[in-house]
């Protein structure tokens, strides 16, 4: 019985989970795919949706702590990923990752200190577009000092792609182990991640000044030391995902544009929630591969057009469709205002 | 009736000296004057009440306290030091204070880490220790939980504890916000509107932890009412404010007997 009212409460959310499992499933059913092909798409989804999810949890974190919409935070990646790469040529990896880390944690530093504290009470839009501000500078700094080439990071992880479950498909499945390596360094981020929120007295902290500003300040929690900590660990989220994508891709600065990706995805995520960032990033990223491959491919027939170019809107498609019967996302907060 | 004059008695022995002092405090927001040449003081171990009716200026006149606003003029003193401005959170750590007239807890968390977070001032480990709960940090927490336990036992909600403060009754919520207020182990003690909202047992229950808290931990007290008749029992001696002035100050008895104080409450224009 509960279940059954949760369900009729839930419905929009079950019914874009039905939408979706039927959108998965309609290429298999209509025969027009073999399941290993199919599953091998399925992958590719959802590692391109675990680094959308990355970028938006950065997006999350930072929105709950201080209510700011961080625009730079795809530039945050792009950074971090490029002061790795070109340190990296003059030193270990790891040793560059360390200072690129430094790097982002005195960024948010500067940020609180030029950004945020002078704009502290002034309207969201205000704080919106001084993001955007920081996100130009950001590709600005970055090109200045280190160049605007496509360069490489390598994790040293395996890149040949091995071929799984012969016994079971045709010609089995096309799997790269870089691609598990990674989803497992993001699956131990988040775990750290839920670590430091739920059990140090700095995560409740932080989960206090998210929940009101005022009561948290009135308890002795200093505003502006938390701000430099959540855009610290924000800047550290990017320096992952930056690590991730450049080993995978190369760095370039076409990452910065990740951040276009990012933004519905925690729009249907909910925007305050971490679970439904990465709900809300693998959703995005299996839902456009799939719709380029197998939607692009129906239109194609039946249209008897290119079909290309799915993935570019699909995500702002989806997210705009769920956001008319669900305005607060996936996990968001509801508002209800009285009048 | 001796008895009763005892106690009257070593209450006033208990009441120290000035603990905080408004001088000549005023504060305007543009053109509107919310407050205009407050003085008062507490005292050590006091109850001080300040009661007014809506819209006199009682919470402008916590949150003046409390650093959240800035007086255009005047001064405060808190143990002596005397300052202008100074931020909620250094007030906190000079030690007061304050719970909320609208409830302003940590909503999504639960009754124990809201409690939990108004400890947050006293701990001192490093973040890496406190993530793997190891030596000094499991021991903080561990010292620090207790204290917390006999704050929720005081006020009665061992059973919540666990529970969403978002998913609690509303006068329960109150006494969450009065026991983070408590975690902090104030010298003062700031409450804007305790009993709003609250049935008649909810508002007796709540009287009770205030008059335990002021007994038991020595806690000076300052507390808003709008409502006269519950905070006349409890408090040493009462402000009473309108449309920003301080129109009455004494004891109980005197400002209820205080023309000024009656006309402001009934709203009549005294005319002879």
């Amino acid at each position: 019985m509960r279940i059954e009212a949760r369900l009729r409460r839930q419905w929009p959310v079950v019914a874009l989970g039905t939408l979706l499992l039927a959108g998965l499933a309609a290429p298999l059913l209509g025969g027009m795919t073999s399941p290993g092909f199919f599953l091998e798409v399925l992958l590719g989804g959802l590692m391109a949706g675990v680094l959308y999810a990355l970028v938006a949890l950065g997006f999350v974190l930072i929105y709950k702590a201080s209510g700011v919409f961080n625009f730079a935070q795809g530039a945050m990646v792009l950074f971090a990923a490029l002061a790795t790469a070109r340190l990296a040529e003059h030193m270990p990896l790891a040793l560059a990752a360390a200072l690129a880390l430094v790097m982002m944690v005195a960024l948010a530093w500067t940020i609180e200190r030029l950004v945020l504290r002078p704009l502290v009470n002034q309207s969201a839009v205000a704080l919106l577009m001084a993001t955007l501000g920081v996100s130009y500078f950001l590709e600005g700094l970055g090109q200045a000092m280190w160049g605007n080439d496509v360069y490489r990071i390598d994790l040293g992880l395996p890149k040949d792609p091995m071929i799984v479950g012969e016994k079971w498909f045709e010609g089995g499945i096309l799997l790269s182990p870089e691609d598990l390596v990674a989803a497992s360094i993001v699956a131990a981020l988040v775990l750290a991640l839920w670590l430091f929120f739920q059990r140090t007295s700095t995560g409740r902290a932080l989960r206090a000044v998210a929940d009101d500003h005022l009561a948290a300040q009135s308890i002795g929690i200093p505003l502006n030391r938390i701000w430099v900590i959540v855009w610290s660990v924000a800047g550290f989220v990017a320096l992952v995902a930056g690590l991730v994508w450049g080993s995978k891709l190369g760095v370039q600065f076409s990452l910065a544009q990740v951040a276009l990706k990012a933004l519905p995805v925690a729009i249907l995520g909910g925007l305050t929630s971490v679970p439904g960032a990465i709900l809300g990033g693998l959703i995005i990223g299996v839902g456009e591969k799939f719709a380029e491959v197998f939607l692009g491919q129906a239109m194609a027939h039946w249209l008897q057009i290119e079909g290309g170019g799915i993935e570019t809107w699909f995500a702002y498609v989806l997210v705009l469709a769920f956001l008319l019967v669900r305005p607060e996302g996936l996990f968001g907060e509801r508002h209800i205002d009285r009048v | 009736m001796n008895a009763a004059d005892s106690a009257v008695a070593q209450r006033a022995a208990r009441i120290g000296a000035p603990l905080l002092v408004v001088e000549r405090a005023s504060l305007a927001f543009g053109g509107v004057q919310a407050l205009k040449d407050i003085s008062f003081d507490v005292r050590e171990h006091e109850i001080r009440a300040i009661i007014g009716p809506n819209g006199a200026g009682k919470s402008s006149l916590l949150n003046l306290i409390n650093g959240v606003y800035t007086p255009s003029d005047g001064t405060i003193a808190f143990d002596g030091i005397v300052r202008r401005s100074m931020r909620p959170h250094e007030a906190a750590r000079l030690g007061i204070a304050r719970t909320f007239q609208s409830l302003a807890l940590f909503k999504g968390m639960s009754v124990l880490d809201n409690i939990m977070a108004g400890r947050a001032l006293r701990m001192h480990c490093g973040l890496l220790a406190q993530a793997l709960h190891v030596g000094p940090a499991a021991r903080e927490e561990v010292v620090h939980r207790r204290f917390v336990e006999r704050i929720i036992d005081f006020l009665e909600i061992q059973p919540y504890r666990r529970q969403r403060v978002g998913s609690l009754a509303y006068g329960l919520q109150k006494r969450v916000d009065l026991g983070r207020a408590l975690a902090l182990e104030p010298r003062l003690l700031l409450l804007d509107e305790p009993m709003a909202g609250m049935n008649l047992e909810e508002k007796q229950d709540m009287c009770r932890f205030i008059l335990d808290v002021n007994e038991e931990f020595g806690t000076t007290i300052v507390l808003i009412e709008h409502d006269m008749g519950v905070v006349m029992d409890i408090c040493d001696r009462v402000v009473v404010l309108d449309h920003g002035r301080k129109i009455g100050d004494g004891t109980p008895d005197e400002v209820r007997a205080s023309r000024a104080v009656i006309d402001a409450y009934l709203g009549i224009a005294h005319a002879h």
